[in-house]
């Protein structure tokens, strides 16, 4: 998910998106592998699709963007969201998610000026009954405080 | 010696890795002949990392367990909990749905078979499809994703639909704040979420299913795709169900980060490849579902009970509950509280119960001020409504509803403007944007609320039209039940919506 990664290539492309139309409902799929193997959605992608599904290029921006997980540039080397729904909030997530914000001079969606973190709300990782909760990628965390945020974002490299 | 280490996602966050690796290590370097054995977890959350060490056949209980814990416990030294089934949270239960769950180790089959897993499967393999249809029927079962709807009656119209193709859907879409019962299933007793889609394939004569599963739980994902591999191997899945001359298969599907795919509709929408915009109904989509064909929506709990239904008898099923509340329901205790986790019970236990003896009232230690039921759509119920016993109706009759059965605590500290204010933008996120009550107005429902916020008391009646406009205008629960939670905190606490008054004068 570097950002310094060269544009893939038109074949790769064509070779992802081929790789997913045995399926019933290929579309969400093919978006998933694509920023599986690079970080996002590239825009060169678009016409290969639409052509490979017989749909619009509109059509398949208009899926992509409906969802907020597709991105159409890399995040950053390491993505943290945090929960900012009802459970979390009820044991002090709000605070946590703006004291991080502030800390890292970033917006939500925002990226730290290294590169090295994208700030993500999520709603609901499923851990309401040891929130506050964050995912660092894929790697679940509870109870987070001050302490252990820092901690995973000193492991991050923000 | 075997020792059991929590896989689920929650003890995973709480560091059952590192502790299972720990133990792992710590047993290696001792010498000691040590199995580590990752279950579910047992819903006791506050207590995980909760490690189990089977001491003659009885599983007793340690936690929560650190890494620096560890040499303690393979030394014997470690304070216990005492066999982990007398720890009165879970002694108190009556688990059918979750029976395995922190039971059993999630992937292997065979630990699933010695626990009743299959058993329902072989009997529903010699049922006729309206057999096993009535089964559903009268075991009372209704869906568990917060409709309640009856199964046994949707099962039934895609049953009697005509059609080349026919699919079961599960909605693994579990969006809602203060849920993860879908998440523990999944990732705890999979097998018994794939031997429901099975049985209900049979019933209803589908023999392709898929999980559509949200992207926000990776540690599900993975456990429901090595459990479908699995599965296919030992024949449960395939052209040939256990040797039936039945076919059915499936797939996992991982969703993008929209919650509005919960909606049955635009869940289906989304799997087909499309935006999860909401679908108009009629038609159904038992009638016309997933590309166009009859296909069964089912909540990951609603179809994870069916095979316990098939191995005990409906009549079993149907003897626990309330009224037309049949079974029991996996409650979901969240949010601020001291004994977090996860409660099923038959219907009909008071909320108050639940709240201050089951779950020990707030972590904070402070009074209980909330406490919001059924997700971000569910309303805020005030202690005075604590006598309220969980039931489908009861709750209606008192202005909330029971949804996927999430329960989220706060303590007096909440600020239940700002909660009104979080239901509405929430919702402006969310919307698919179809309907314009939805879409619309859930970004001026922020707006009302903040002129509230600012002291501006006549924009009060303003908000209460709004809400009746997208009760009834909206075309699905998104934009129709947000009224709920702003609503119940307007009505049930008046003093947040005017404090803010004086505050600004």
């Amino acid at each position: 998910m570097s950002l310094s990664q060269p544009a893939p290539s038109a074949e790769e492309i064509r070779e992802i998106v081929a790789s997913q139309l045995h399926l019933e409902g290929p579309l969400l799929p093919i978006f998933h592998a694509l920023q599986d193997a690079f970080g996002c959605v590239p825009e060169g992608a678009l016409p290969v699709i639409a052509d490979a599904l017989n749909i619009t290029r509109a059509e398949v921006h208009g899926v992509m963007s409906f969802y907020h997980d597709f991105r159409e540039v890399p995040a950053g080397r390491h993505v943290v969201k945090i929960c900012r729904a009802e459970a979390c909030q009820a044991v002090g997530a709000d605070a946590l998610a703006a004291r991080t914000l502030e800390k890292l001079g970033t917006e939500w969606h925002g990226t730290t000026a290294n590169g090295a973190v994208t700030i993500e709300p999520v709603y609901c990782l499923g851990l309401c009954a040891c929130g506050p909760a964050a995912m660092v990628d894929n790697k679940v965390v509870g109870r987070v405080d001050d302490a252990k945020m820092a901690k995973l974002l000193a492991e991050a490299g923000a | 010696m075997k020792i059991y280490v929590p896989l689920d996602s929650a003890a995973k966050a709480l560091g059952a890795d590192e502790v299972a690796g720990a133990i792992a290590a710590e047993a290696a370097a001792r010498g000691m002949d040590v199995q580590v054995i990752r279950n579910g977890t047992r819903g006791m959350i506050w207590l995980e990392p909760l490690v189990e060490v089977d001491q003659d056949g009885t599983r007793v209980g340690y936690g929560p367990v650190s890494v620096e814990d560890v040499p303690a416990l393979l030394d014997g030294k470690l304070a216990s909990l005492g066999p982990v089934e007398d720890i009165p949270f879970l002694a108190k239960q009556t688990r059918l749905t979750f029976a395995r769950v922190g039971v059993i180790d999630p992937l292997d089959l065979a630990d699933y078979e010695a626990h009743g897993g299959l058993a329902g499967l072989r009997r529903a393999i010699a049922m006729t499809g309206a057999e096993i249809v009535k089964e559903v029927t009268d075991s009372g079962l209704r869906g568990r994703g917060g409709a309640g709807f009856p199964t046994g009656i949707k099962w039934n119209t895609v049953l009697g639909a005509e059609a080349d193709q026919k699919y079961i859907v599960c909605n693994a879409d579990e969006g809602d704040s203060g849920t993860f019962a879908d998440r523990m299933v999944m990732e705890g007793d999979p097998f018994c979420l794939i031997e429901g889609m099975a049985i209900a394939g049979l019933g209803v004569g589908a023999t392709k299913g898929y999980v559509y599963l949200r992207s926000e739980y990776p540690d599900a994902i993975a456990v429901m795709e090595e459990a479908v591999r699995r599965a296919r191997a030992a024949g449960v899945l395939g052209a040939d169900v256990l040797g039936s001359g039945k076919g059915f298969d499936m797939e996992i599907r991982v969703g993008a980060g929209a919650y509005v795919c919960g909606e049955e509709t635009s869940l289906l929408n989304s799997l087909e490849g499309k935006r999860g915009i909401v679908r108009a109904k009629p038609p159904l989509p038992a009638l016309e579902g997933f590309l166009g064909k009859p296909t069964v929506v089912n909540n990951v709990l609603s179809l994870a009970t069916v095979p316990v239904i098939f191995e005990k008898g409906a009549a079993h099923y149907a003897g626990f509950g309330l009224g037309r509340s049949k079974g029991t329901m996996p409650i979901q205790i969240a949010g601020n509280v001291k004994f977090g986790g996860l409660f099923e019970t038959a219907f009909g236990m008071p909320l108050g119960t639940l709240v201050n003896e089951v779950a020990g009232g707030t972590a904070s230690g402070r009074p209980v001020k909330a406490v919001q039921v059924g997700g971000p759509l569910g309303a805020y119920l005030h202690p005075d409504q604590f006598d309220t016993p969980f039931g489908y109706e009861e709750f209606d009759q008192a202005g909330g509803l029971i949804g996927h059965a999430g329960v989220v605590i706060f303590d007096d500290s909440a600020d239940m403007l700002k909660m009104a204010r979080f239901a509405m933008e929430f919702c402006a996120v969310e919307s698919c944007g179809k309907c314009t009550p939805c879409r619309i107005g859930a970004v001026r429902g922020v707006e009302t609320i903040d002129r509230i916020a600012e002291g501006d008391a006549g924009a009060i009646p303003l908000l209460t039209d709004l809400c009746e406009t997208m009760k009834d205008g909206s075309l699905c629960a998104l934009g129709g039940f947000t009224p709920f939670p702003v609503m119940s905190a307007l009505t049930h606490f008046p003093d947040d919506f005017a404090r803010q008054k004086e505050a600004a004068e």
